[in-house]
């Protein structure tokens, strides 16, 4: 983007957010620039969806602001933050294929809801998008529900780079599948980020997915971003709680809130 | 003490609840005003209403018209009053029984439904890629359901009716020995256009609170598999004590003098 390289592409200031009584986030602040990658790491419960969530507008914030190439969109009309959403693409964690639609369908989904395009046309870019997450075109055929979650897992990423947004999130890309196809996710990734030129937001708690898509990693904690830096860094960080994370460890600064509710219900939302 | 704050605290759940659903509706109507419309949405969702449901509102109809021509022979006979039988069944049938009996069923095949698929939906995070993907989830679930309940649910009355009139024809015909011609004539004789029309407009109302209640309770449905149960649970029990309550108000509507 040459608009200009000080305005980041995704900047959150203060941003606050409570379920009843549990704080999620405490005015969290976070600055993505274009064209970066940044992973979200942090245990569960902690925010990080809730955080996308708000970037996206499916939760309302209790407080702060949120700016997309420098525009706030905390206080849109639905109309205009239906605009700023057409540069937005995620993957969800657990696929949210649409499950009454073929394969074909979901994939184009965007372009014939949101862009009016032919059916026709938008078939051809399905099949090509599925091919570029190495299905074969009888794949678009099936219904979701037919797919393994390896293949689920690549349909719902296919449909979020359908559009070619300009940025994209992913939740959990790596969760529930095998070392090896949390592997080839992962490459997939880097390539459609890499063709795409997107600048991408994703949260994990798999840090050998973090290692291989982030330009940056970002730790949250009690709400808060706690320790940010280039992924290089992420194991000379000299933070005690970054520390015990990626060594996975019981014992440290981080105490495991056992039998905590771990996210918010999801009726709760406006 | 104690039991005066439960009971404010039972009237402010209420409230809550009431003010929850005129938002909810409310939304659903300013969207559903302006475009993008979906069509194919909106037939499938008429298809499911009004086809599918043919027939058990069907069955429901001819038996209760039967039942209708029998009860009210055997009762009607202690004051020798046995020729108003056509009368009282299309009266009935096209006031109260099609309407209340075919949104009853309604509610428990279409509202359950309903209930269940959007909040399924709302689990697996598919409201939200809705939303990720530029689609409004008012506009593509919820109202393509309004649409085609409001519109459907008089056309399933408007079958039942007839149904309805049949089964007590069958009934007067072959069991209680009226002559054919005369039991429609008498049908015909005393019906007048406001006890078909104030049903098909319970019709509209029934269809319309069926699939608001199946969307509402849907799109809010909590986490996981129970939190889908509740919501179809909550969906069908209260469209049904709505169902009976509308139609109470708007039989005194029509027929209060």
């Amino acid at each position: 983007m040459s608009t200009n390289l000080q305005t980041p592409k995704i900047k959150v200031r203060g941003l606050k957010k409570a379920f009843g009584r549990k704080v999620v986030l405490d005015g969290l602040d976070l600055d993505v620039m274009s064209g970066e990658s940044v992973v979200i790491i942090g245990g569960s419960g902690t925010g990080k969806s809730v955080l996308l969530k708000c970037i996206l507008g499916i939760i309302q914030p209790d407080a702060g602001s949120i700016e997309i190439d420098g525009e706030e969109v905390t206080r849109m009309s639905s109309r205009e933050r239906e605009r700023v959403m057409r540069k937005f693409g995620m993957l969800f964690q657990g696929g949210a294929l649409f499950d009454s639609l073929r394969v074909w369908e979901n994939v184009s989904f965007g372009l014939v809801q949101a862009q009016g395009m032919e059916r026709v046309q938008a078939k051809d870019i399905a099949i090509r998008k599925l091919a570029a997450v190495g299905l074969g075109p009888e794949v678009g055929e099936l219904l979701p529900a037919e797919l393994s979650g390896g293949m689920q897992k690549r349909v719902a990423l296919a449909r979020a780079i359908a559009t070619e947004p300009e940025i994209i999130f992913f939740d959990e890309p790596t969760t529930g599948l095998d070392p090896i196809m949390s592997d080839v996710i992962n490459d997939l990734i880097v390539d459609c980020v890499k063709q795409l030129g997107a600048t991408t937001l994703s949260i994990t708690h798999d840090l050998a997915s973090a290692r291989k898509i982030a330009h940056r990693i970002a730790m949250i904690y009690n709400g808060k971003i706690i320790w940010s830096g280039p992924v290089q860094k992420i194991d000379y960080t000299g933070n005690a709680y970054v520390d015990q994370f990626i060594h996975g460890r019981a014992e440290g600064p981080i105490k495991v809130e056992v039998g905590a509710i771990n996210d918010p219900t999801p009726g709760s939302r406006r | 003490m104690n039991f005066v704050a439960a009971i404010g605290r039972l009237l402010i759940s209420f409230f809550e609840a009431v003010g929850r659903i005129a938002m909810f509706t409310g939304l659903a109507l300013f969207h559903s005003l302006r475009p993008p419309y979906y069509p194919r949405l909106i037939a499938r969702q008429m298809i499911d209403i009004g086809y599918y449901s043919l027939p058990v509102v069907g069955l429901t109809a001819i038996f209760t018209g039967m039942v209708l021509a029998l009860q009210s022979y055997s009762g009607f006979a202690r004051f020798s009053a046995e020729s108003a039988v056509a009368t009282v069944v299309v009266i009935s049938i096209t006031r109260e029984l099609g309407p209340v009996l075919a949104a009853l069923m309604v509610a428990g095949r279409i509202g359950a439904s309903m209930a269940a698929e959007i909040g399924t939906m709302r689990v697996t995070e598919q409201i939200d890629a809705l939303t990720t993907l530029s689609t409004n989830p008012y506009k593509y679930l919820v109202m393509p359901r309004l649409l085609a309940g409001i519109a459907m649910m008089p056309v399933l009355v408007l079958v039942a009716d007839i149904i309805g009139v049949f089964g007590g024809y069958i009934i007067g015909v072959n069991k209680l020995g009226f002559n054919p011609a005369a039991y429609l004539k008498s049908t015909f004789e005393y019906l007048e256009f406001k006890d078909v029309f104030s049903g098909l407009v319970k019709a509209a109302v029934f269809g319309f609170i069926i699939t608001l209640m199946g969307c509402y309770h849907g799109y809010h449905s909590q986490r996981g598999a129970q939190g889908v149960g509740t919501a179809t649970i909550n969906a069908v029990v209260s469209a049904l004590i709505l169902i009976l309550v509308f139609n109470y108000m708007i039989t005194e509507l029509f027929f209060s003098r």
